[in-house]
């Protein structure tokens, strides 16, 4: 049943017959195998996936290697550096998600021979594999913004959400500053692919809100700068918003990439594309460009003609499978896929995933496929929220059609936020949802 | 897996609540229920005084469910922003007062006086 039969289903009155119906998963009993499979990365997708193969196989060796103890919730994080949130609300223990029968080696994977089919590690240590599934999210190249340092968020008007829970902690010490003494704002995103393009468009948003509700909103000038020439990659999302930021009266700065800060002059500076552009600031948001891990690229798993500066893993859109390593896949923010760079993704290509290793350990070949859902609660204020979801071709796919219209600035999609994505974001870490 | 299923909520409700916390409340839940049918047939009818009081306990019912709801989130009641809105908010505030009106009645009938466990009703 999918979300639409379901939501016919439960408005019938037949919720109640439907839903005790077992899922097709329980009904399937466990694939026996050696196969070794190795998942770089414990964060969504890679902890998700573990908990879904140890339910689906029986034997295998599945080792997760991730060096990092702590696991964080970023969709929390946009809270966090709203004030909203404490820091805590993002940390939890990776142990505690991972399941009972799989190997978790705590290290960094420093290099891939796909031909070889191993894996290494910072220790030395090298790992044969029958099956690779490279997840290890995205890196935030902060050095690449001239003058900017992590050390500075926090002090001076300076904020980086997107850093860490400690980072958005700061970020909230900065922004709550600027919004008591007013100023000009700058808010910035990167001219690469990013994860959860709406978290930059977010913290505009609720700065502004909270400026609004400290009865400041006449001594602010709000600015949104970013690379692109459209506020949001999905066309009609990009006019919504484009429509809500001149009802605030947000102003923007299209093509201007953010490349370096001046941060005791308060001074940051743009590329324009055929020059640079100085602007002064009061507090100044900054998202870093975004790239693979280097040994994403070093091993060449990477697109040889596609995102050569970001290094994505070069994989089918639809299976997530490498295209020149069957036995590789990539899952999550590294995945050199058009769109899709968050968890609601990560959500749906866990099966996807799931289903091609399950079928060619049995000889097989899988059949379900990713189409580039995307979802989004896009905050814009506290209080209300737009739930956007879309897929590759820029179509809204609303999961509540008639219900929740995508578009429209809703309680109950901040309810979600608020409420349920955390939830439905653990129980997808379980490999429940 | 893309399908929203009986597990999947109950995983998100867990999740929500903490297990412990939310299959304690469902207990709560199903015992008050058990407890209202009880006394139904216990007393063999449904006894209008104790009625009367439970009604008068929904209003409040209602403004604490959705004082929770709104304290929990951040919200406000200008956030309310469309028909699914107000339709999730007037859910919420009659869960509260049905909640609540079994909840007192069972309790009246369970612990009340003698009145209004249905023995004298002078
Ligand atoms: C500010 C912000 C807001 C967001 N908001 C939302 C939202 O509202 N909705 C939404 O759906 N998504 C949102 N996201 C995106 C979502 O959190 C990510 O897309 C998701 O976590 C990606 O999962 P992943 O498994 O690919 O990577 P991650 O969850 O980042 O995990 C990657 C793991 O790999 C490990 N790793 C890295 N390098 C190595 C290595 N060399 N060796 C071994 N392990 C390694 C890391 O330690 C990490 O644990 C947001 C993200 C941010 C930052």
């Amino acid at each position: 049943m999918d979300r639409r039969q379901f939501l016919t289903a439960a408005v019938a009155g037949g919720a109640a017959a439907s839903l005790v119906s077992p899922s097709a998963e329980a009904q399937v009993s466990p694939v026996q195998t050696s196969a070794r499979i190795v998942i770089i990365g414990a964060g969504a997708g890679g902890t998700a996936l573990a908990n879904r193969l140890v339910r689906r196989l029986e034997g295998a060796q599945i080792t997760l290697i991730d060096p990092r103890r702590e696991h964080l919730y970023q969709p929390g994080l946009t809270l966090v550096a709203a004030g909203l949130k404490p820091g805590g609300y993002v940390v939890s223990d990776t142990a505690k998600w991972l399941p009972e029968g799989v190997t978790w080696l705590p290290e960094r994977v420093v290099a891939v021979d796909a031909e070889a089919k191993t894996v290494s590690t910072e220790s030395g240590e090298t790992l044969g594999y029958d099956w690779l599934v490279v997840a290890p999210g995205l890196v935030l190249d902060h050095d690449a913004i001239e003058g900017f340092s992590l050390d500075m968020v926090g002090e001076n008007g300076i904020g980086a959400l997107y850093a860490g829970p400690e980072y958005a902690a700061r970020t909230w010490a900065a922004a709550s500053r600027f919004v008591e003494d007013g100023g000009t704002g700058l808010f910035t995103r990167p001219s690469t692919e990013m994860k959860c393009a709406g978290a930059p468009l977010k913290h505009t948003f609720l700065i502004d809100d909270i400026a609004r509700r400290a009865g400041n909103a006449g001594r602010m000038n709000m600015v949104y700068a970013a690379p692109q020439a459209t506020l949001f990659g999905v066309p009609i999302v990009a006019e919504k918003v484009r429509m809500l930021f001149e009802d605030r009266g947000v102003d923007t700065m299209m093509n201007r990439t953010l490349t370096g800060i001046d941060a005791g002059a308060r001074r940051a500076t743009f590329a324009t594309g055929s020059g640079s552009e100085e602007v002064e600031y009061d507090y100044i948001h900054v998202v870093p460009p975004q790239r693979a891990p280097d040994f994403v690229r070093r091993s060449g798993l990477s697109w040889a003609d596609r995102w050569t500066d970001q290094g994505w893993v070069e994989c089918d859109m639809a299976t997530l499978r490498h295209l020149r390593y069957p036995e590789v896949f990539a899952l999550g923010d590294v995945a050199g896929v058009p769109k899709g760079k968050t968890a609601a993704s990560v959500k749906w290509q866990v099966p996807v995933v799931e289903d091609h290793i399950v079928a060619g350990i049995e000889g097989r070949e899988g059949t379900e496929t990713y189409d580039g859902y995307t979802s989004c609660p896009m905050i814009t204020r506290i209080g209300r929220a737009m739930l956007v979801e879309f897929d590759y071709h820029d179509n809204l796919v609303p999961s509540f059609p008639g219900m929740i219209a995508p578009l429209e600035e809703l309680w109950i999609s901040w309810l979600m936020k608020e409420v349920a994505l955390k939830a439905t974001y653990n129980a997808m870490l379980r490999g429940r949802a | 897996m893309q399908d929203l299923t009986f597990e999947t909520l109950i995983a998100v409700f867990e999740e929500i609540f903490g297990r412990g916390l939310f299959w304690f409340m469902v207990a709560a839940a199903v015992l008050v229920t058990f407890g209202y049918f009880y006394v139904l047939i216990r007393d063999r009818e449904v006894s209008w005084k104790k009625f009367l009081v439970a009604q008068l306990s929904m209003p409040v019912g209602a403004v604490l469910a959705v004082w929770f709801v709104m304290v929990m989130t951040d919200s406000r009641l200008a956030d309310l922003g469309g028909p699914i809105d107000i339709i999730l908010f007037l859910g919420i505030a009659v869960t509260g007062a049905i909640g609540m009106a079994i909840l007192v009645y069972t309790l009246e009938a369970l612990l009340g006086t003698k009145r209004t466990k249905g023995e004298a009703d002078i």
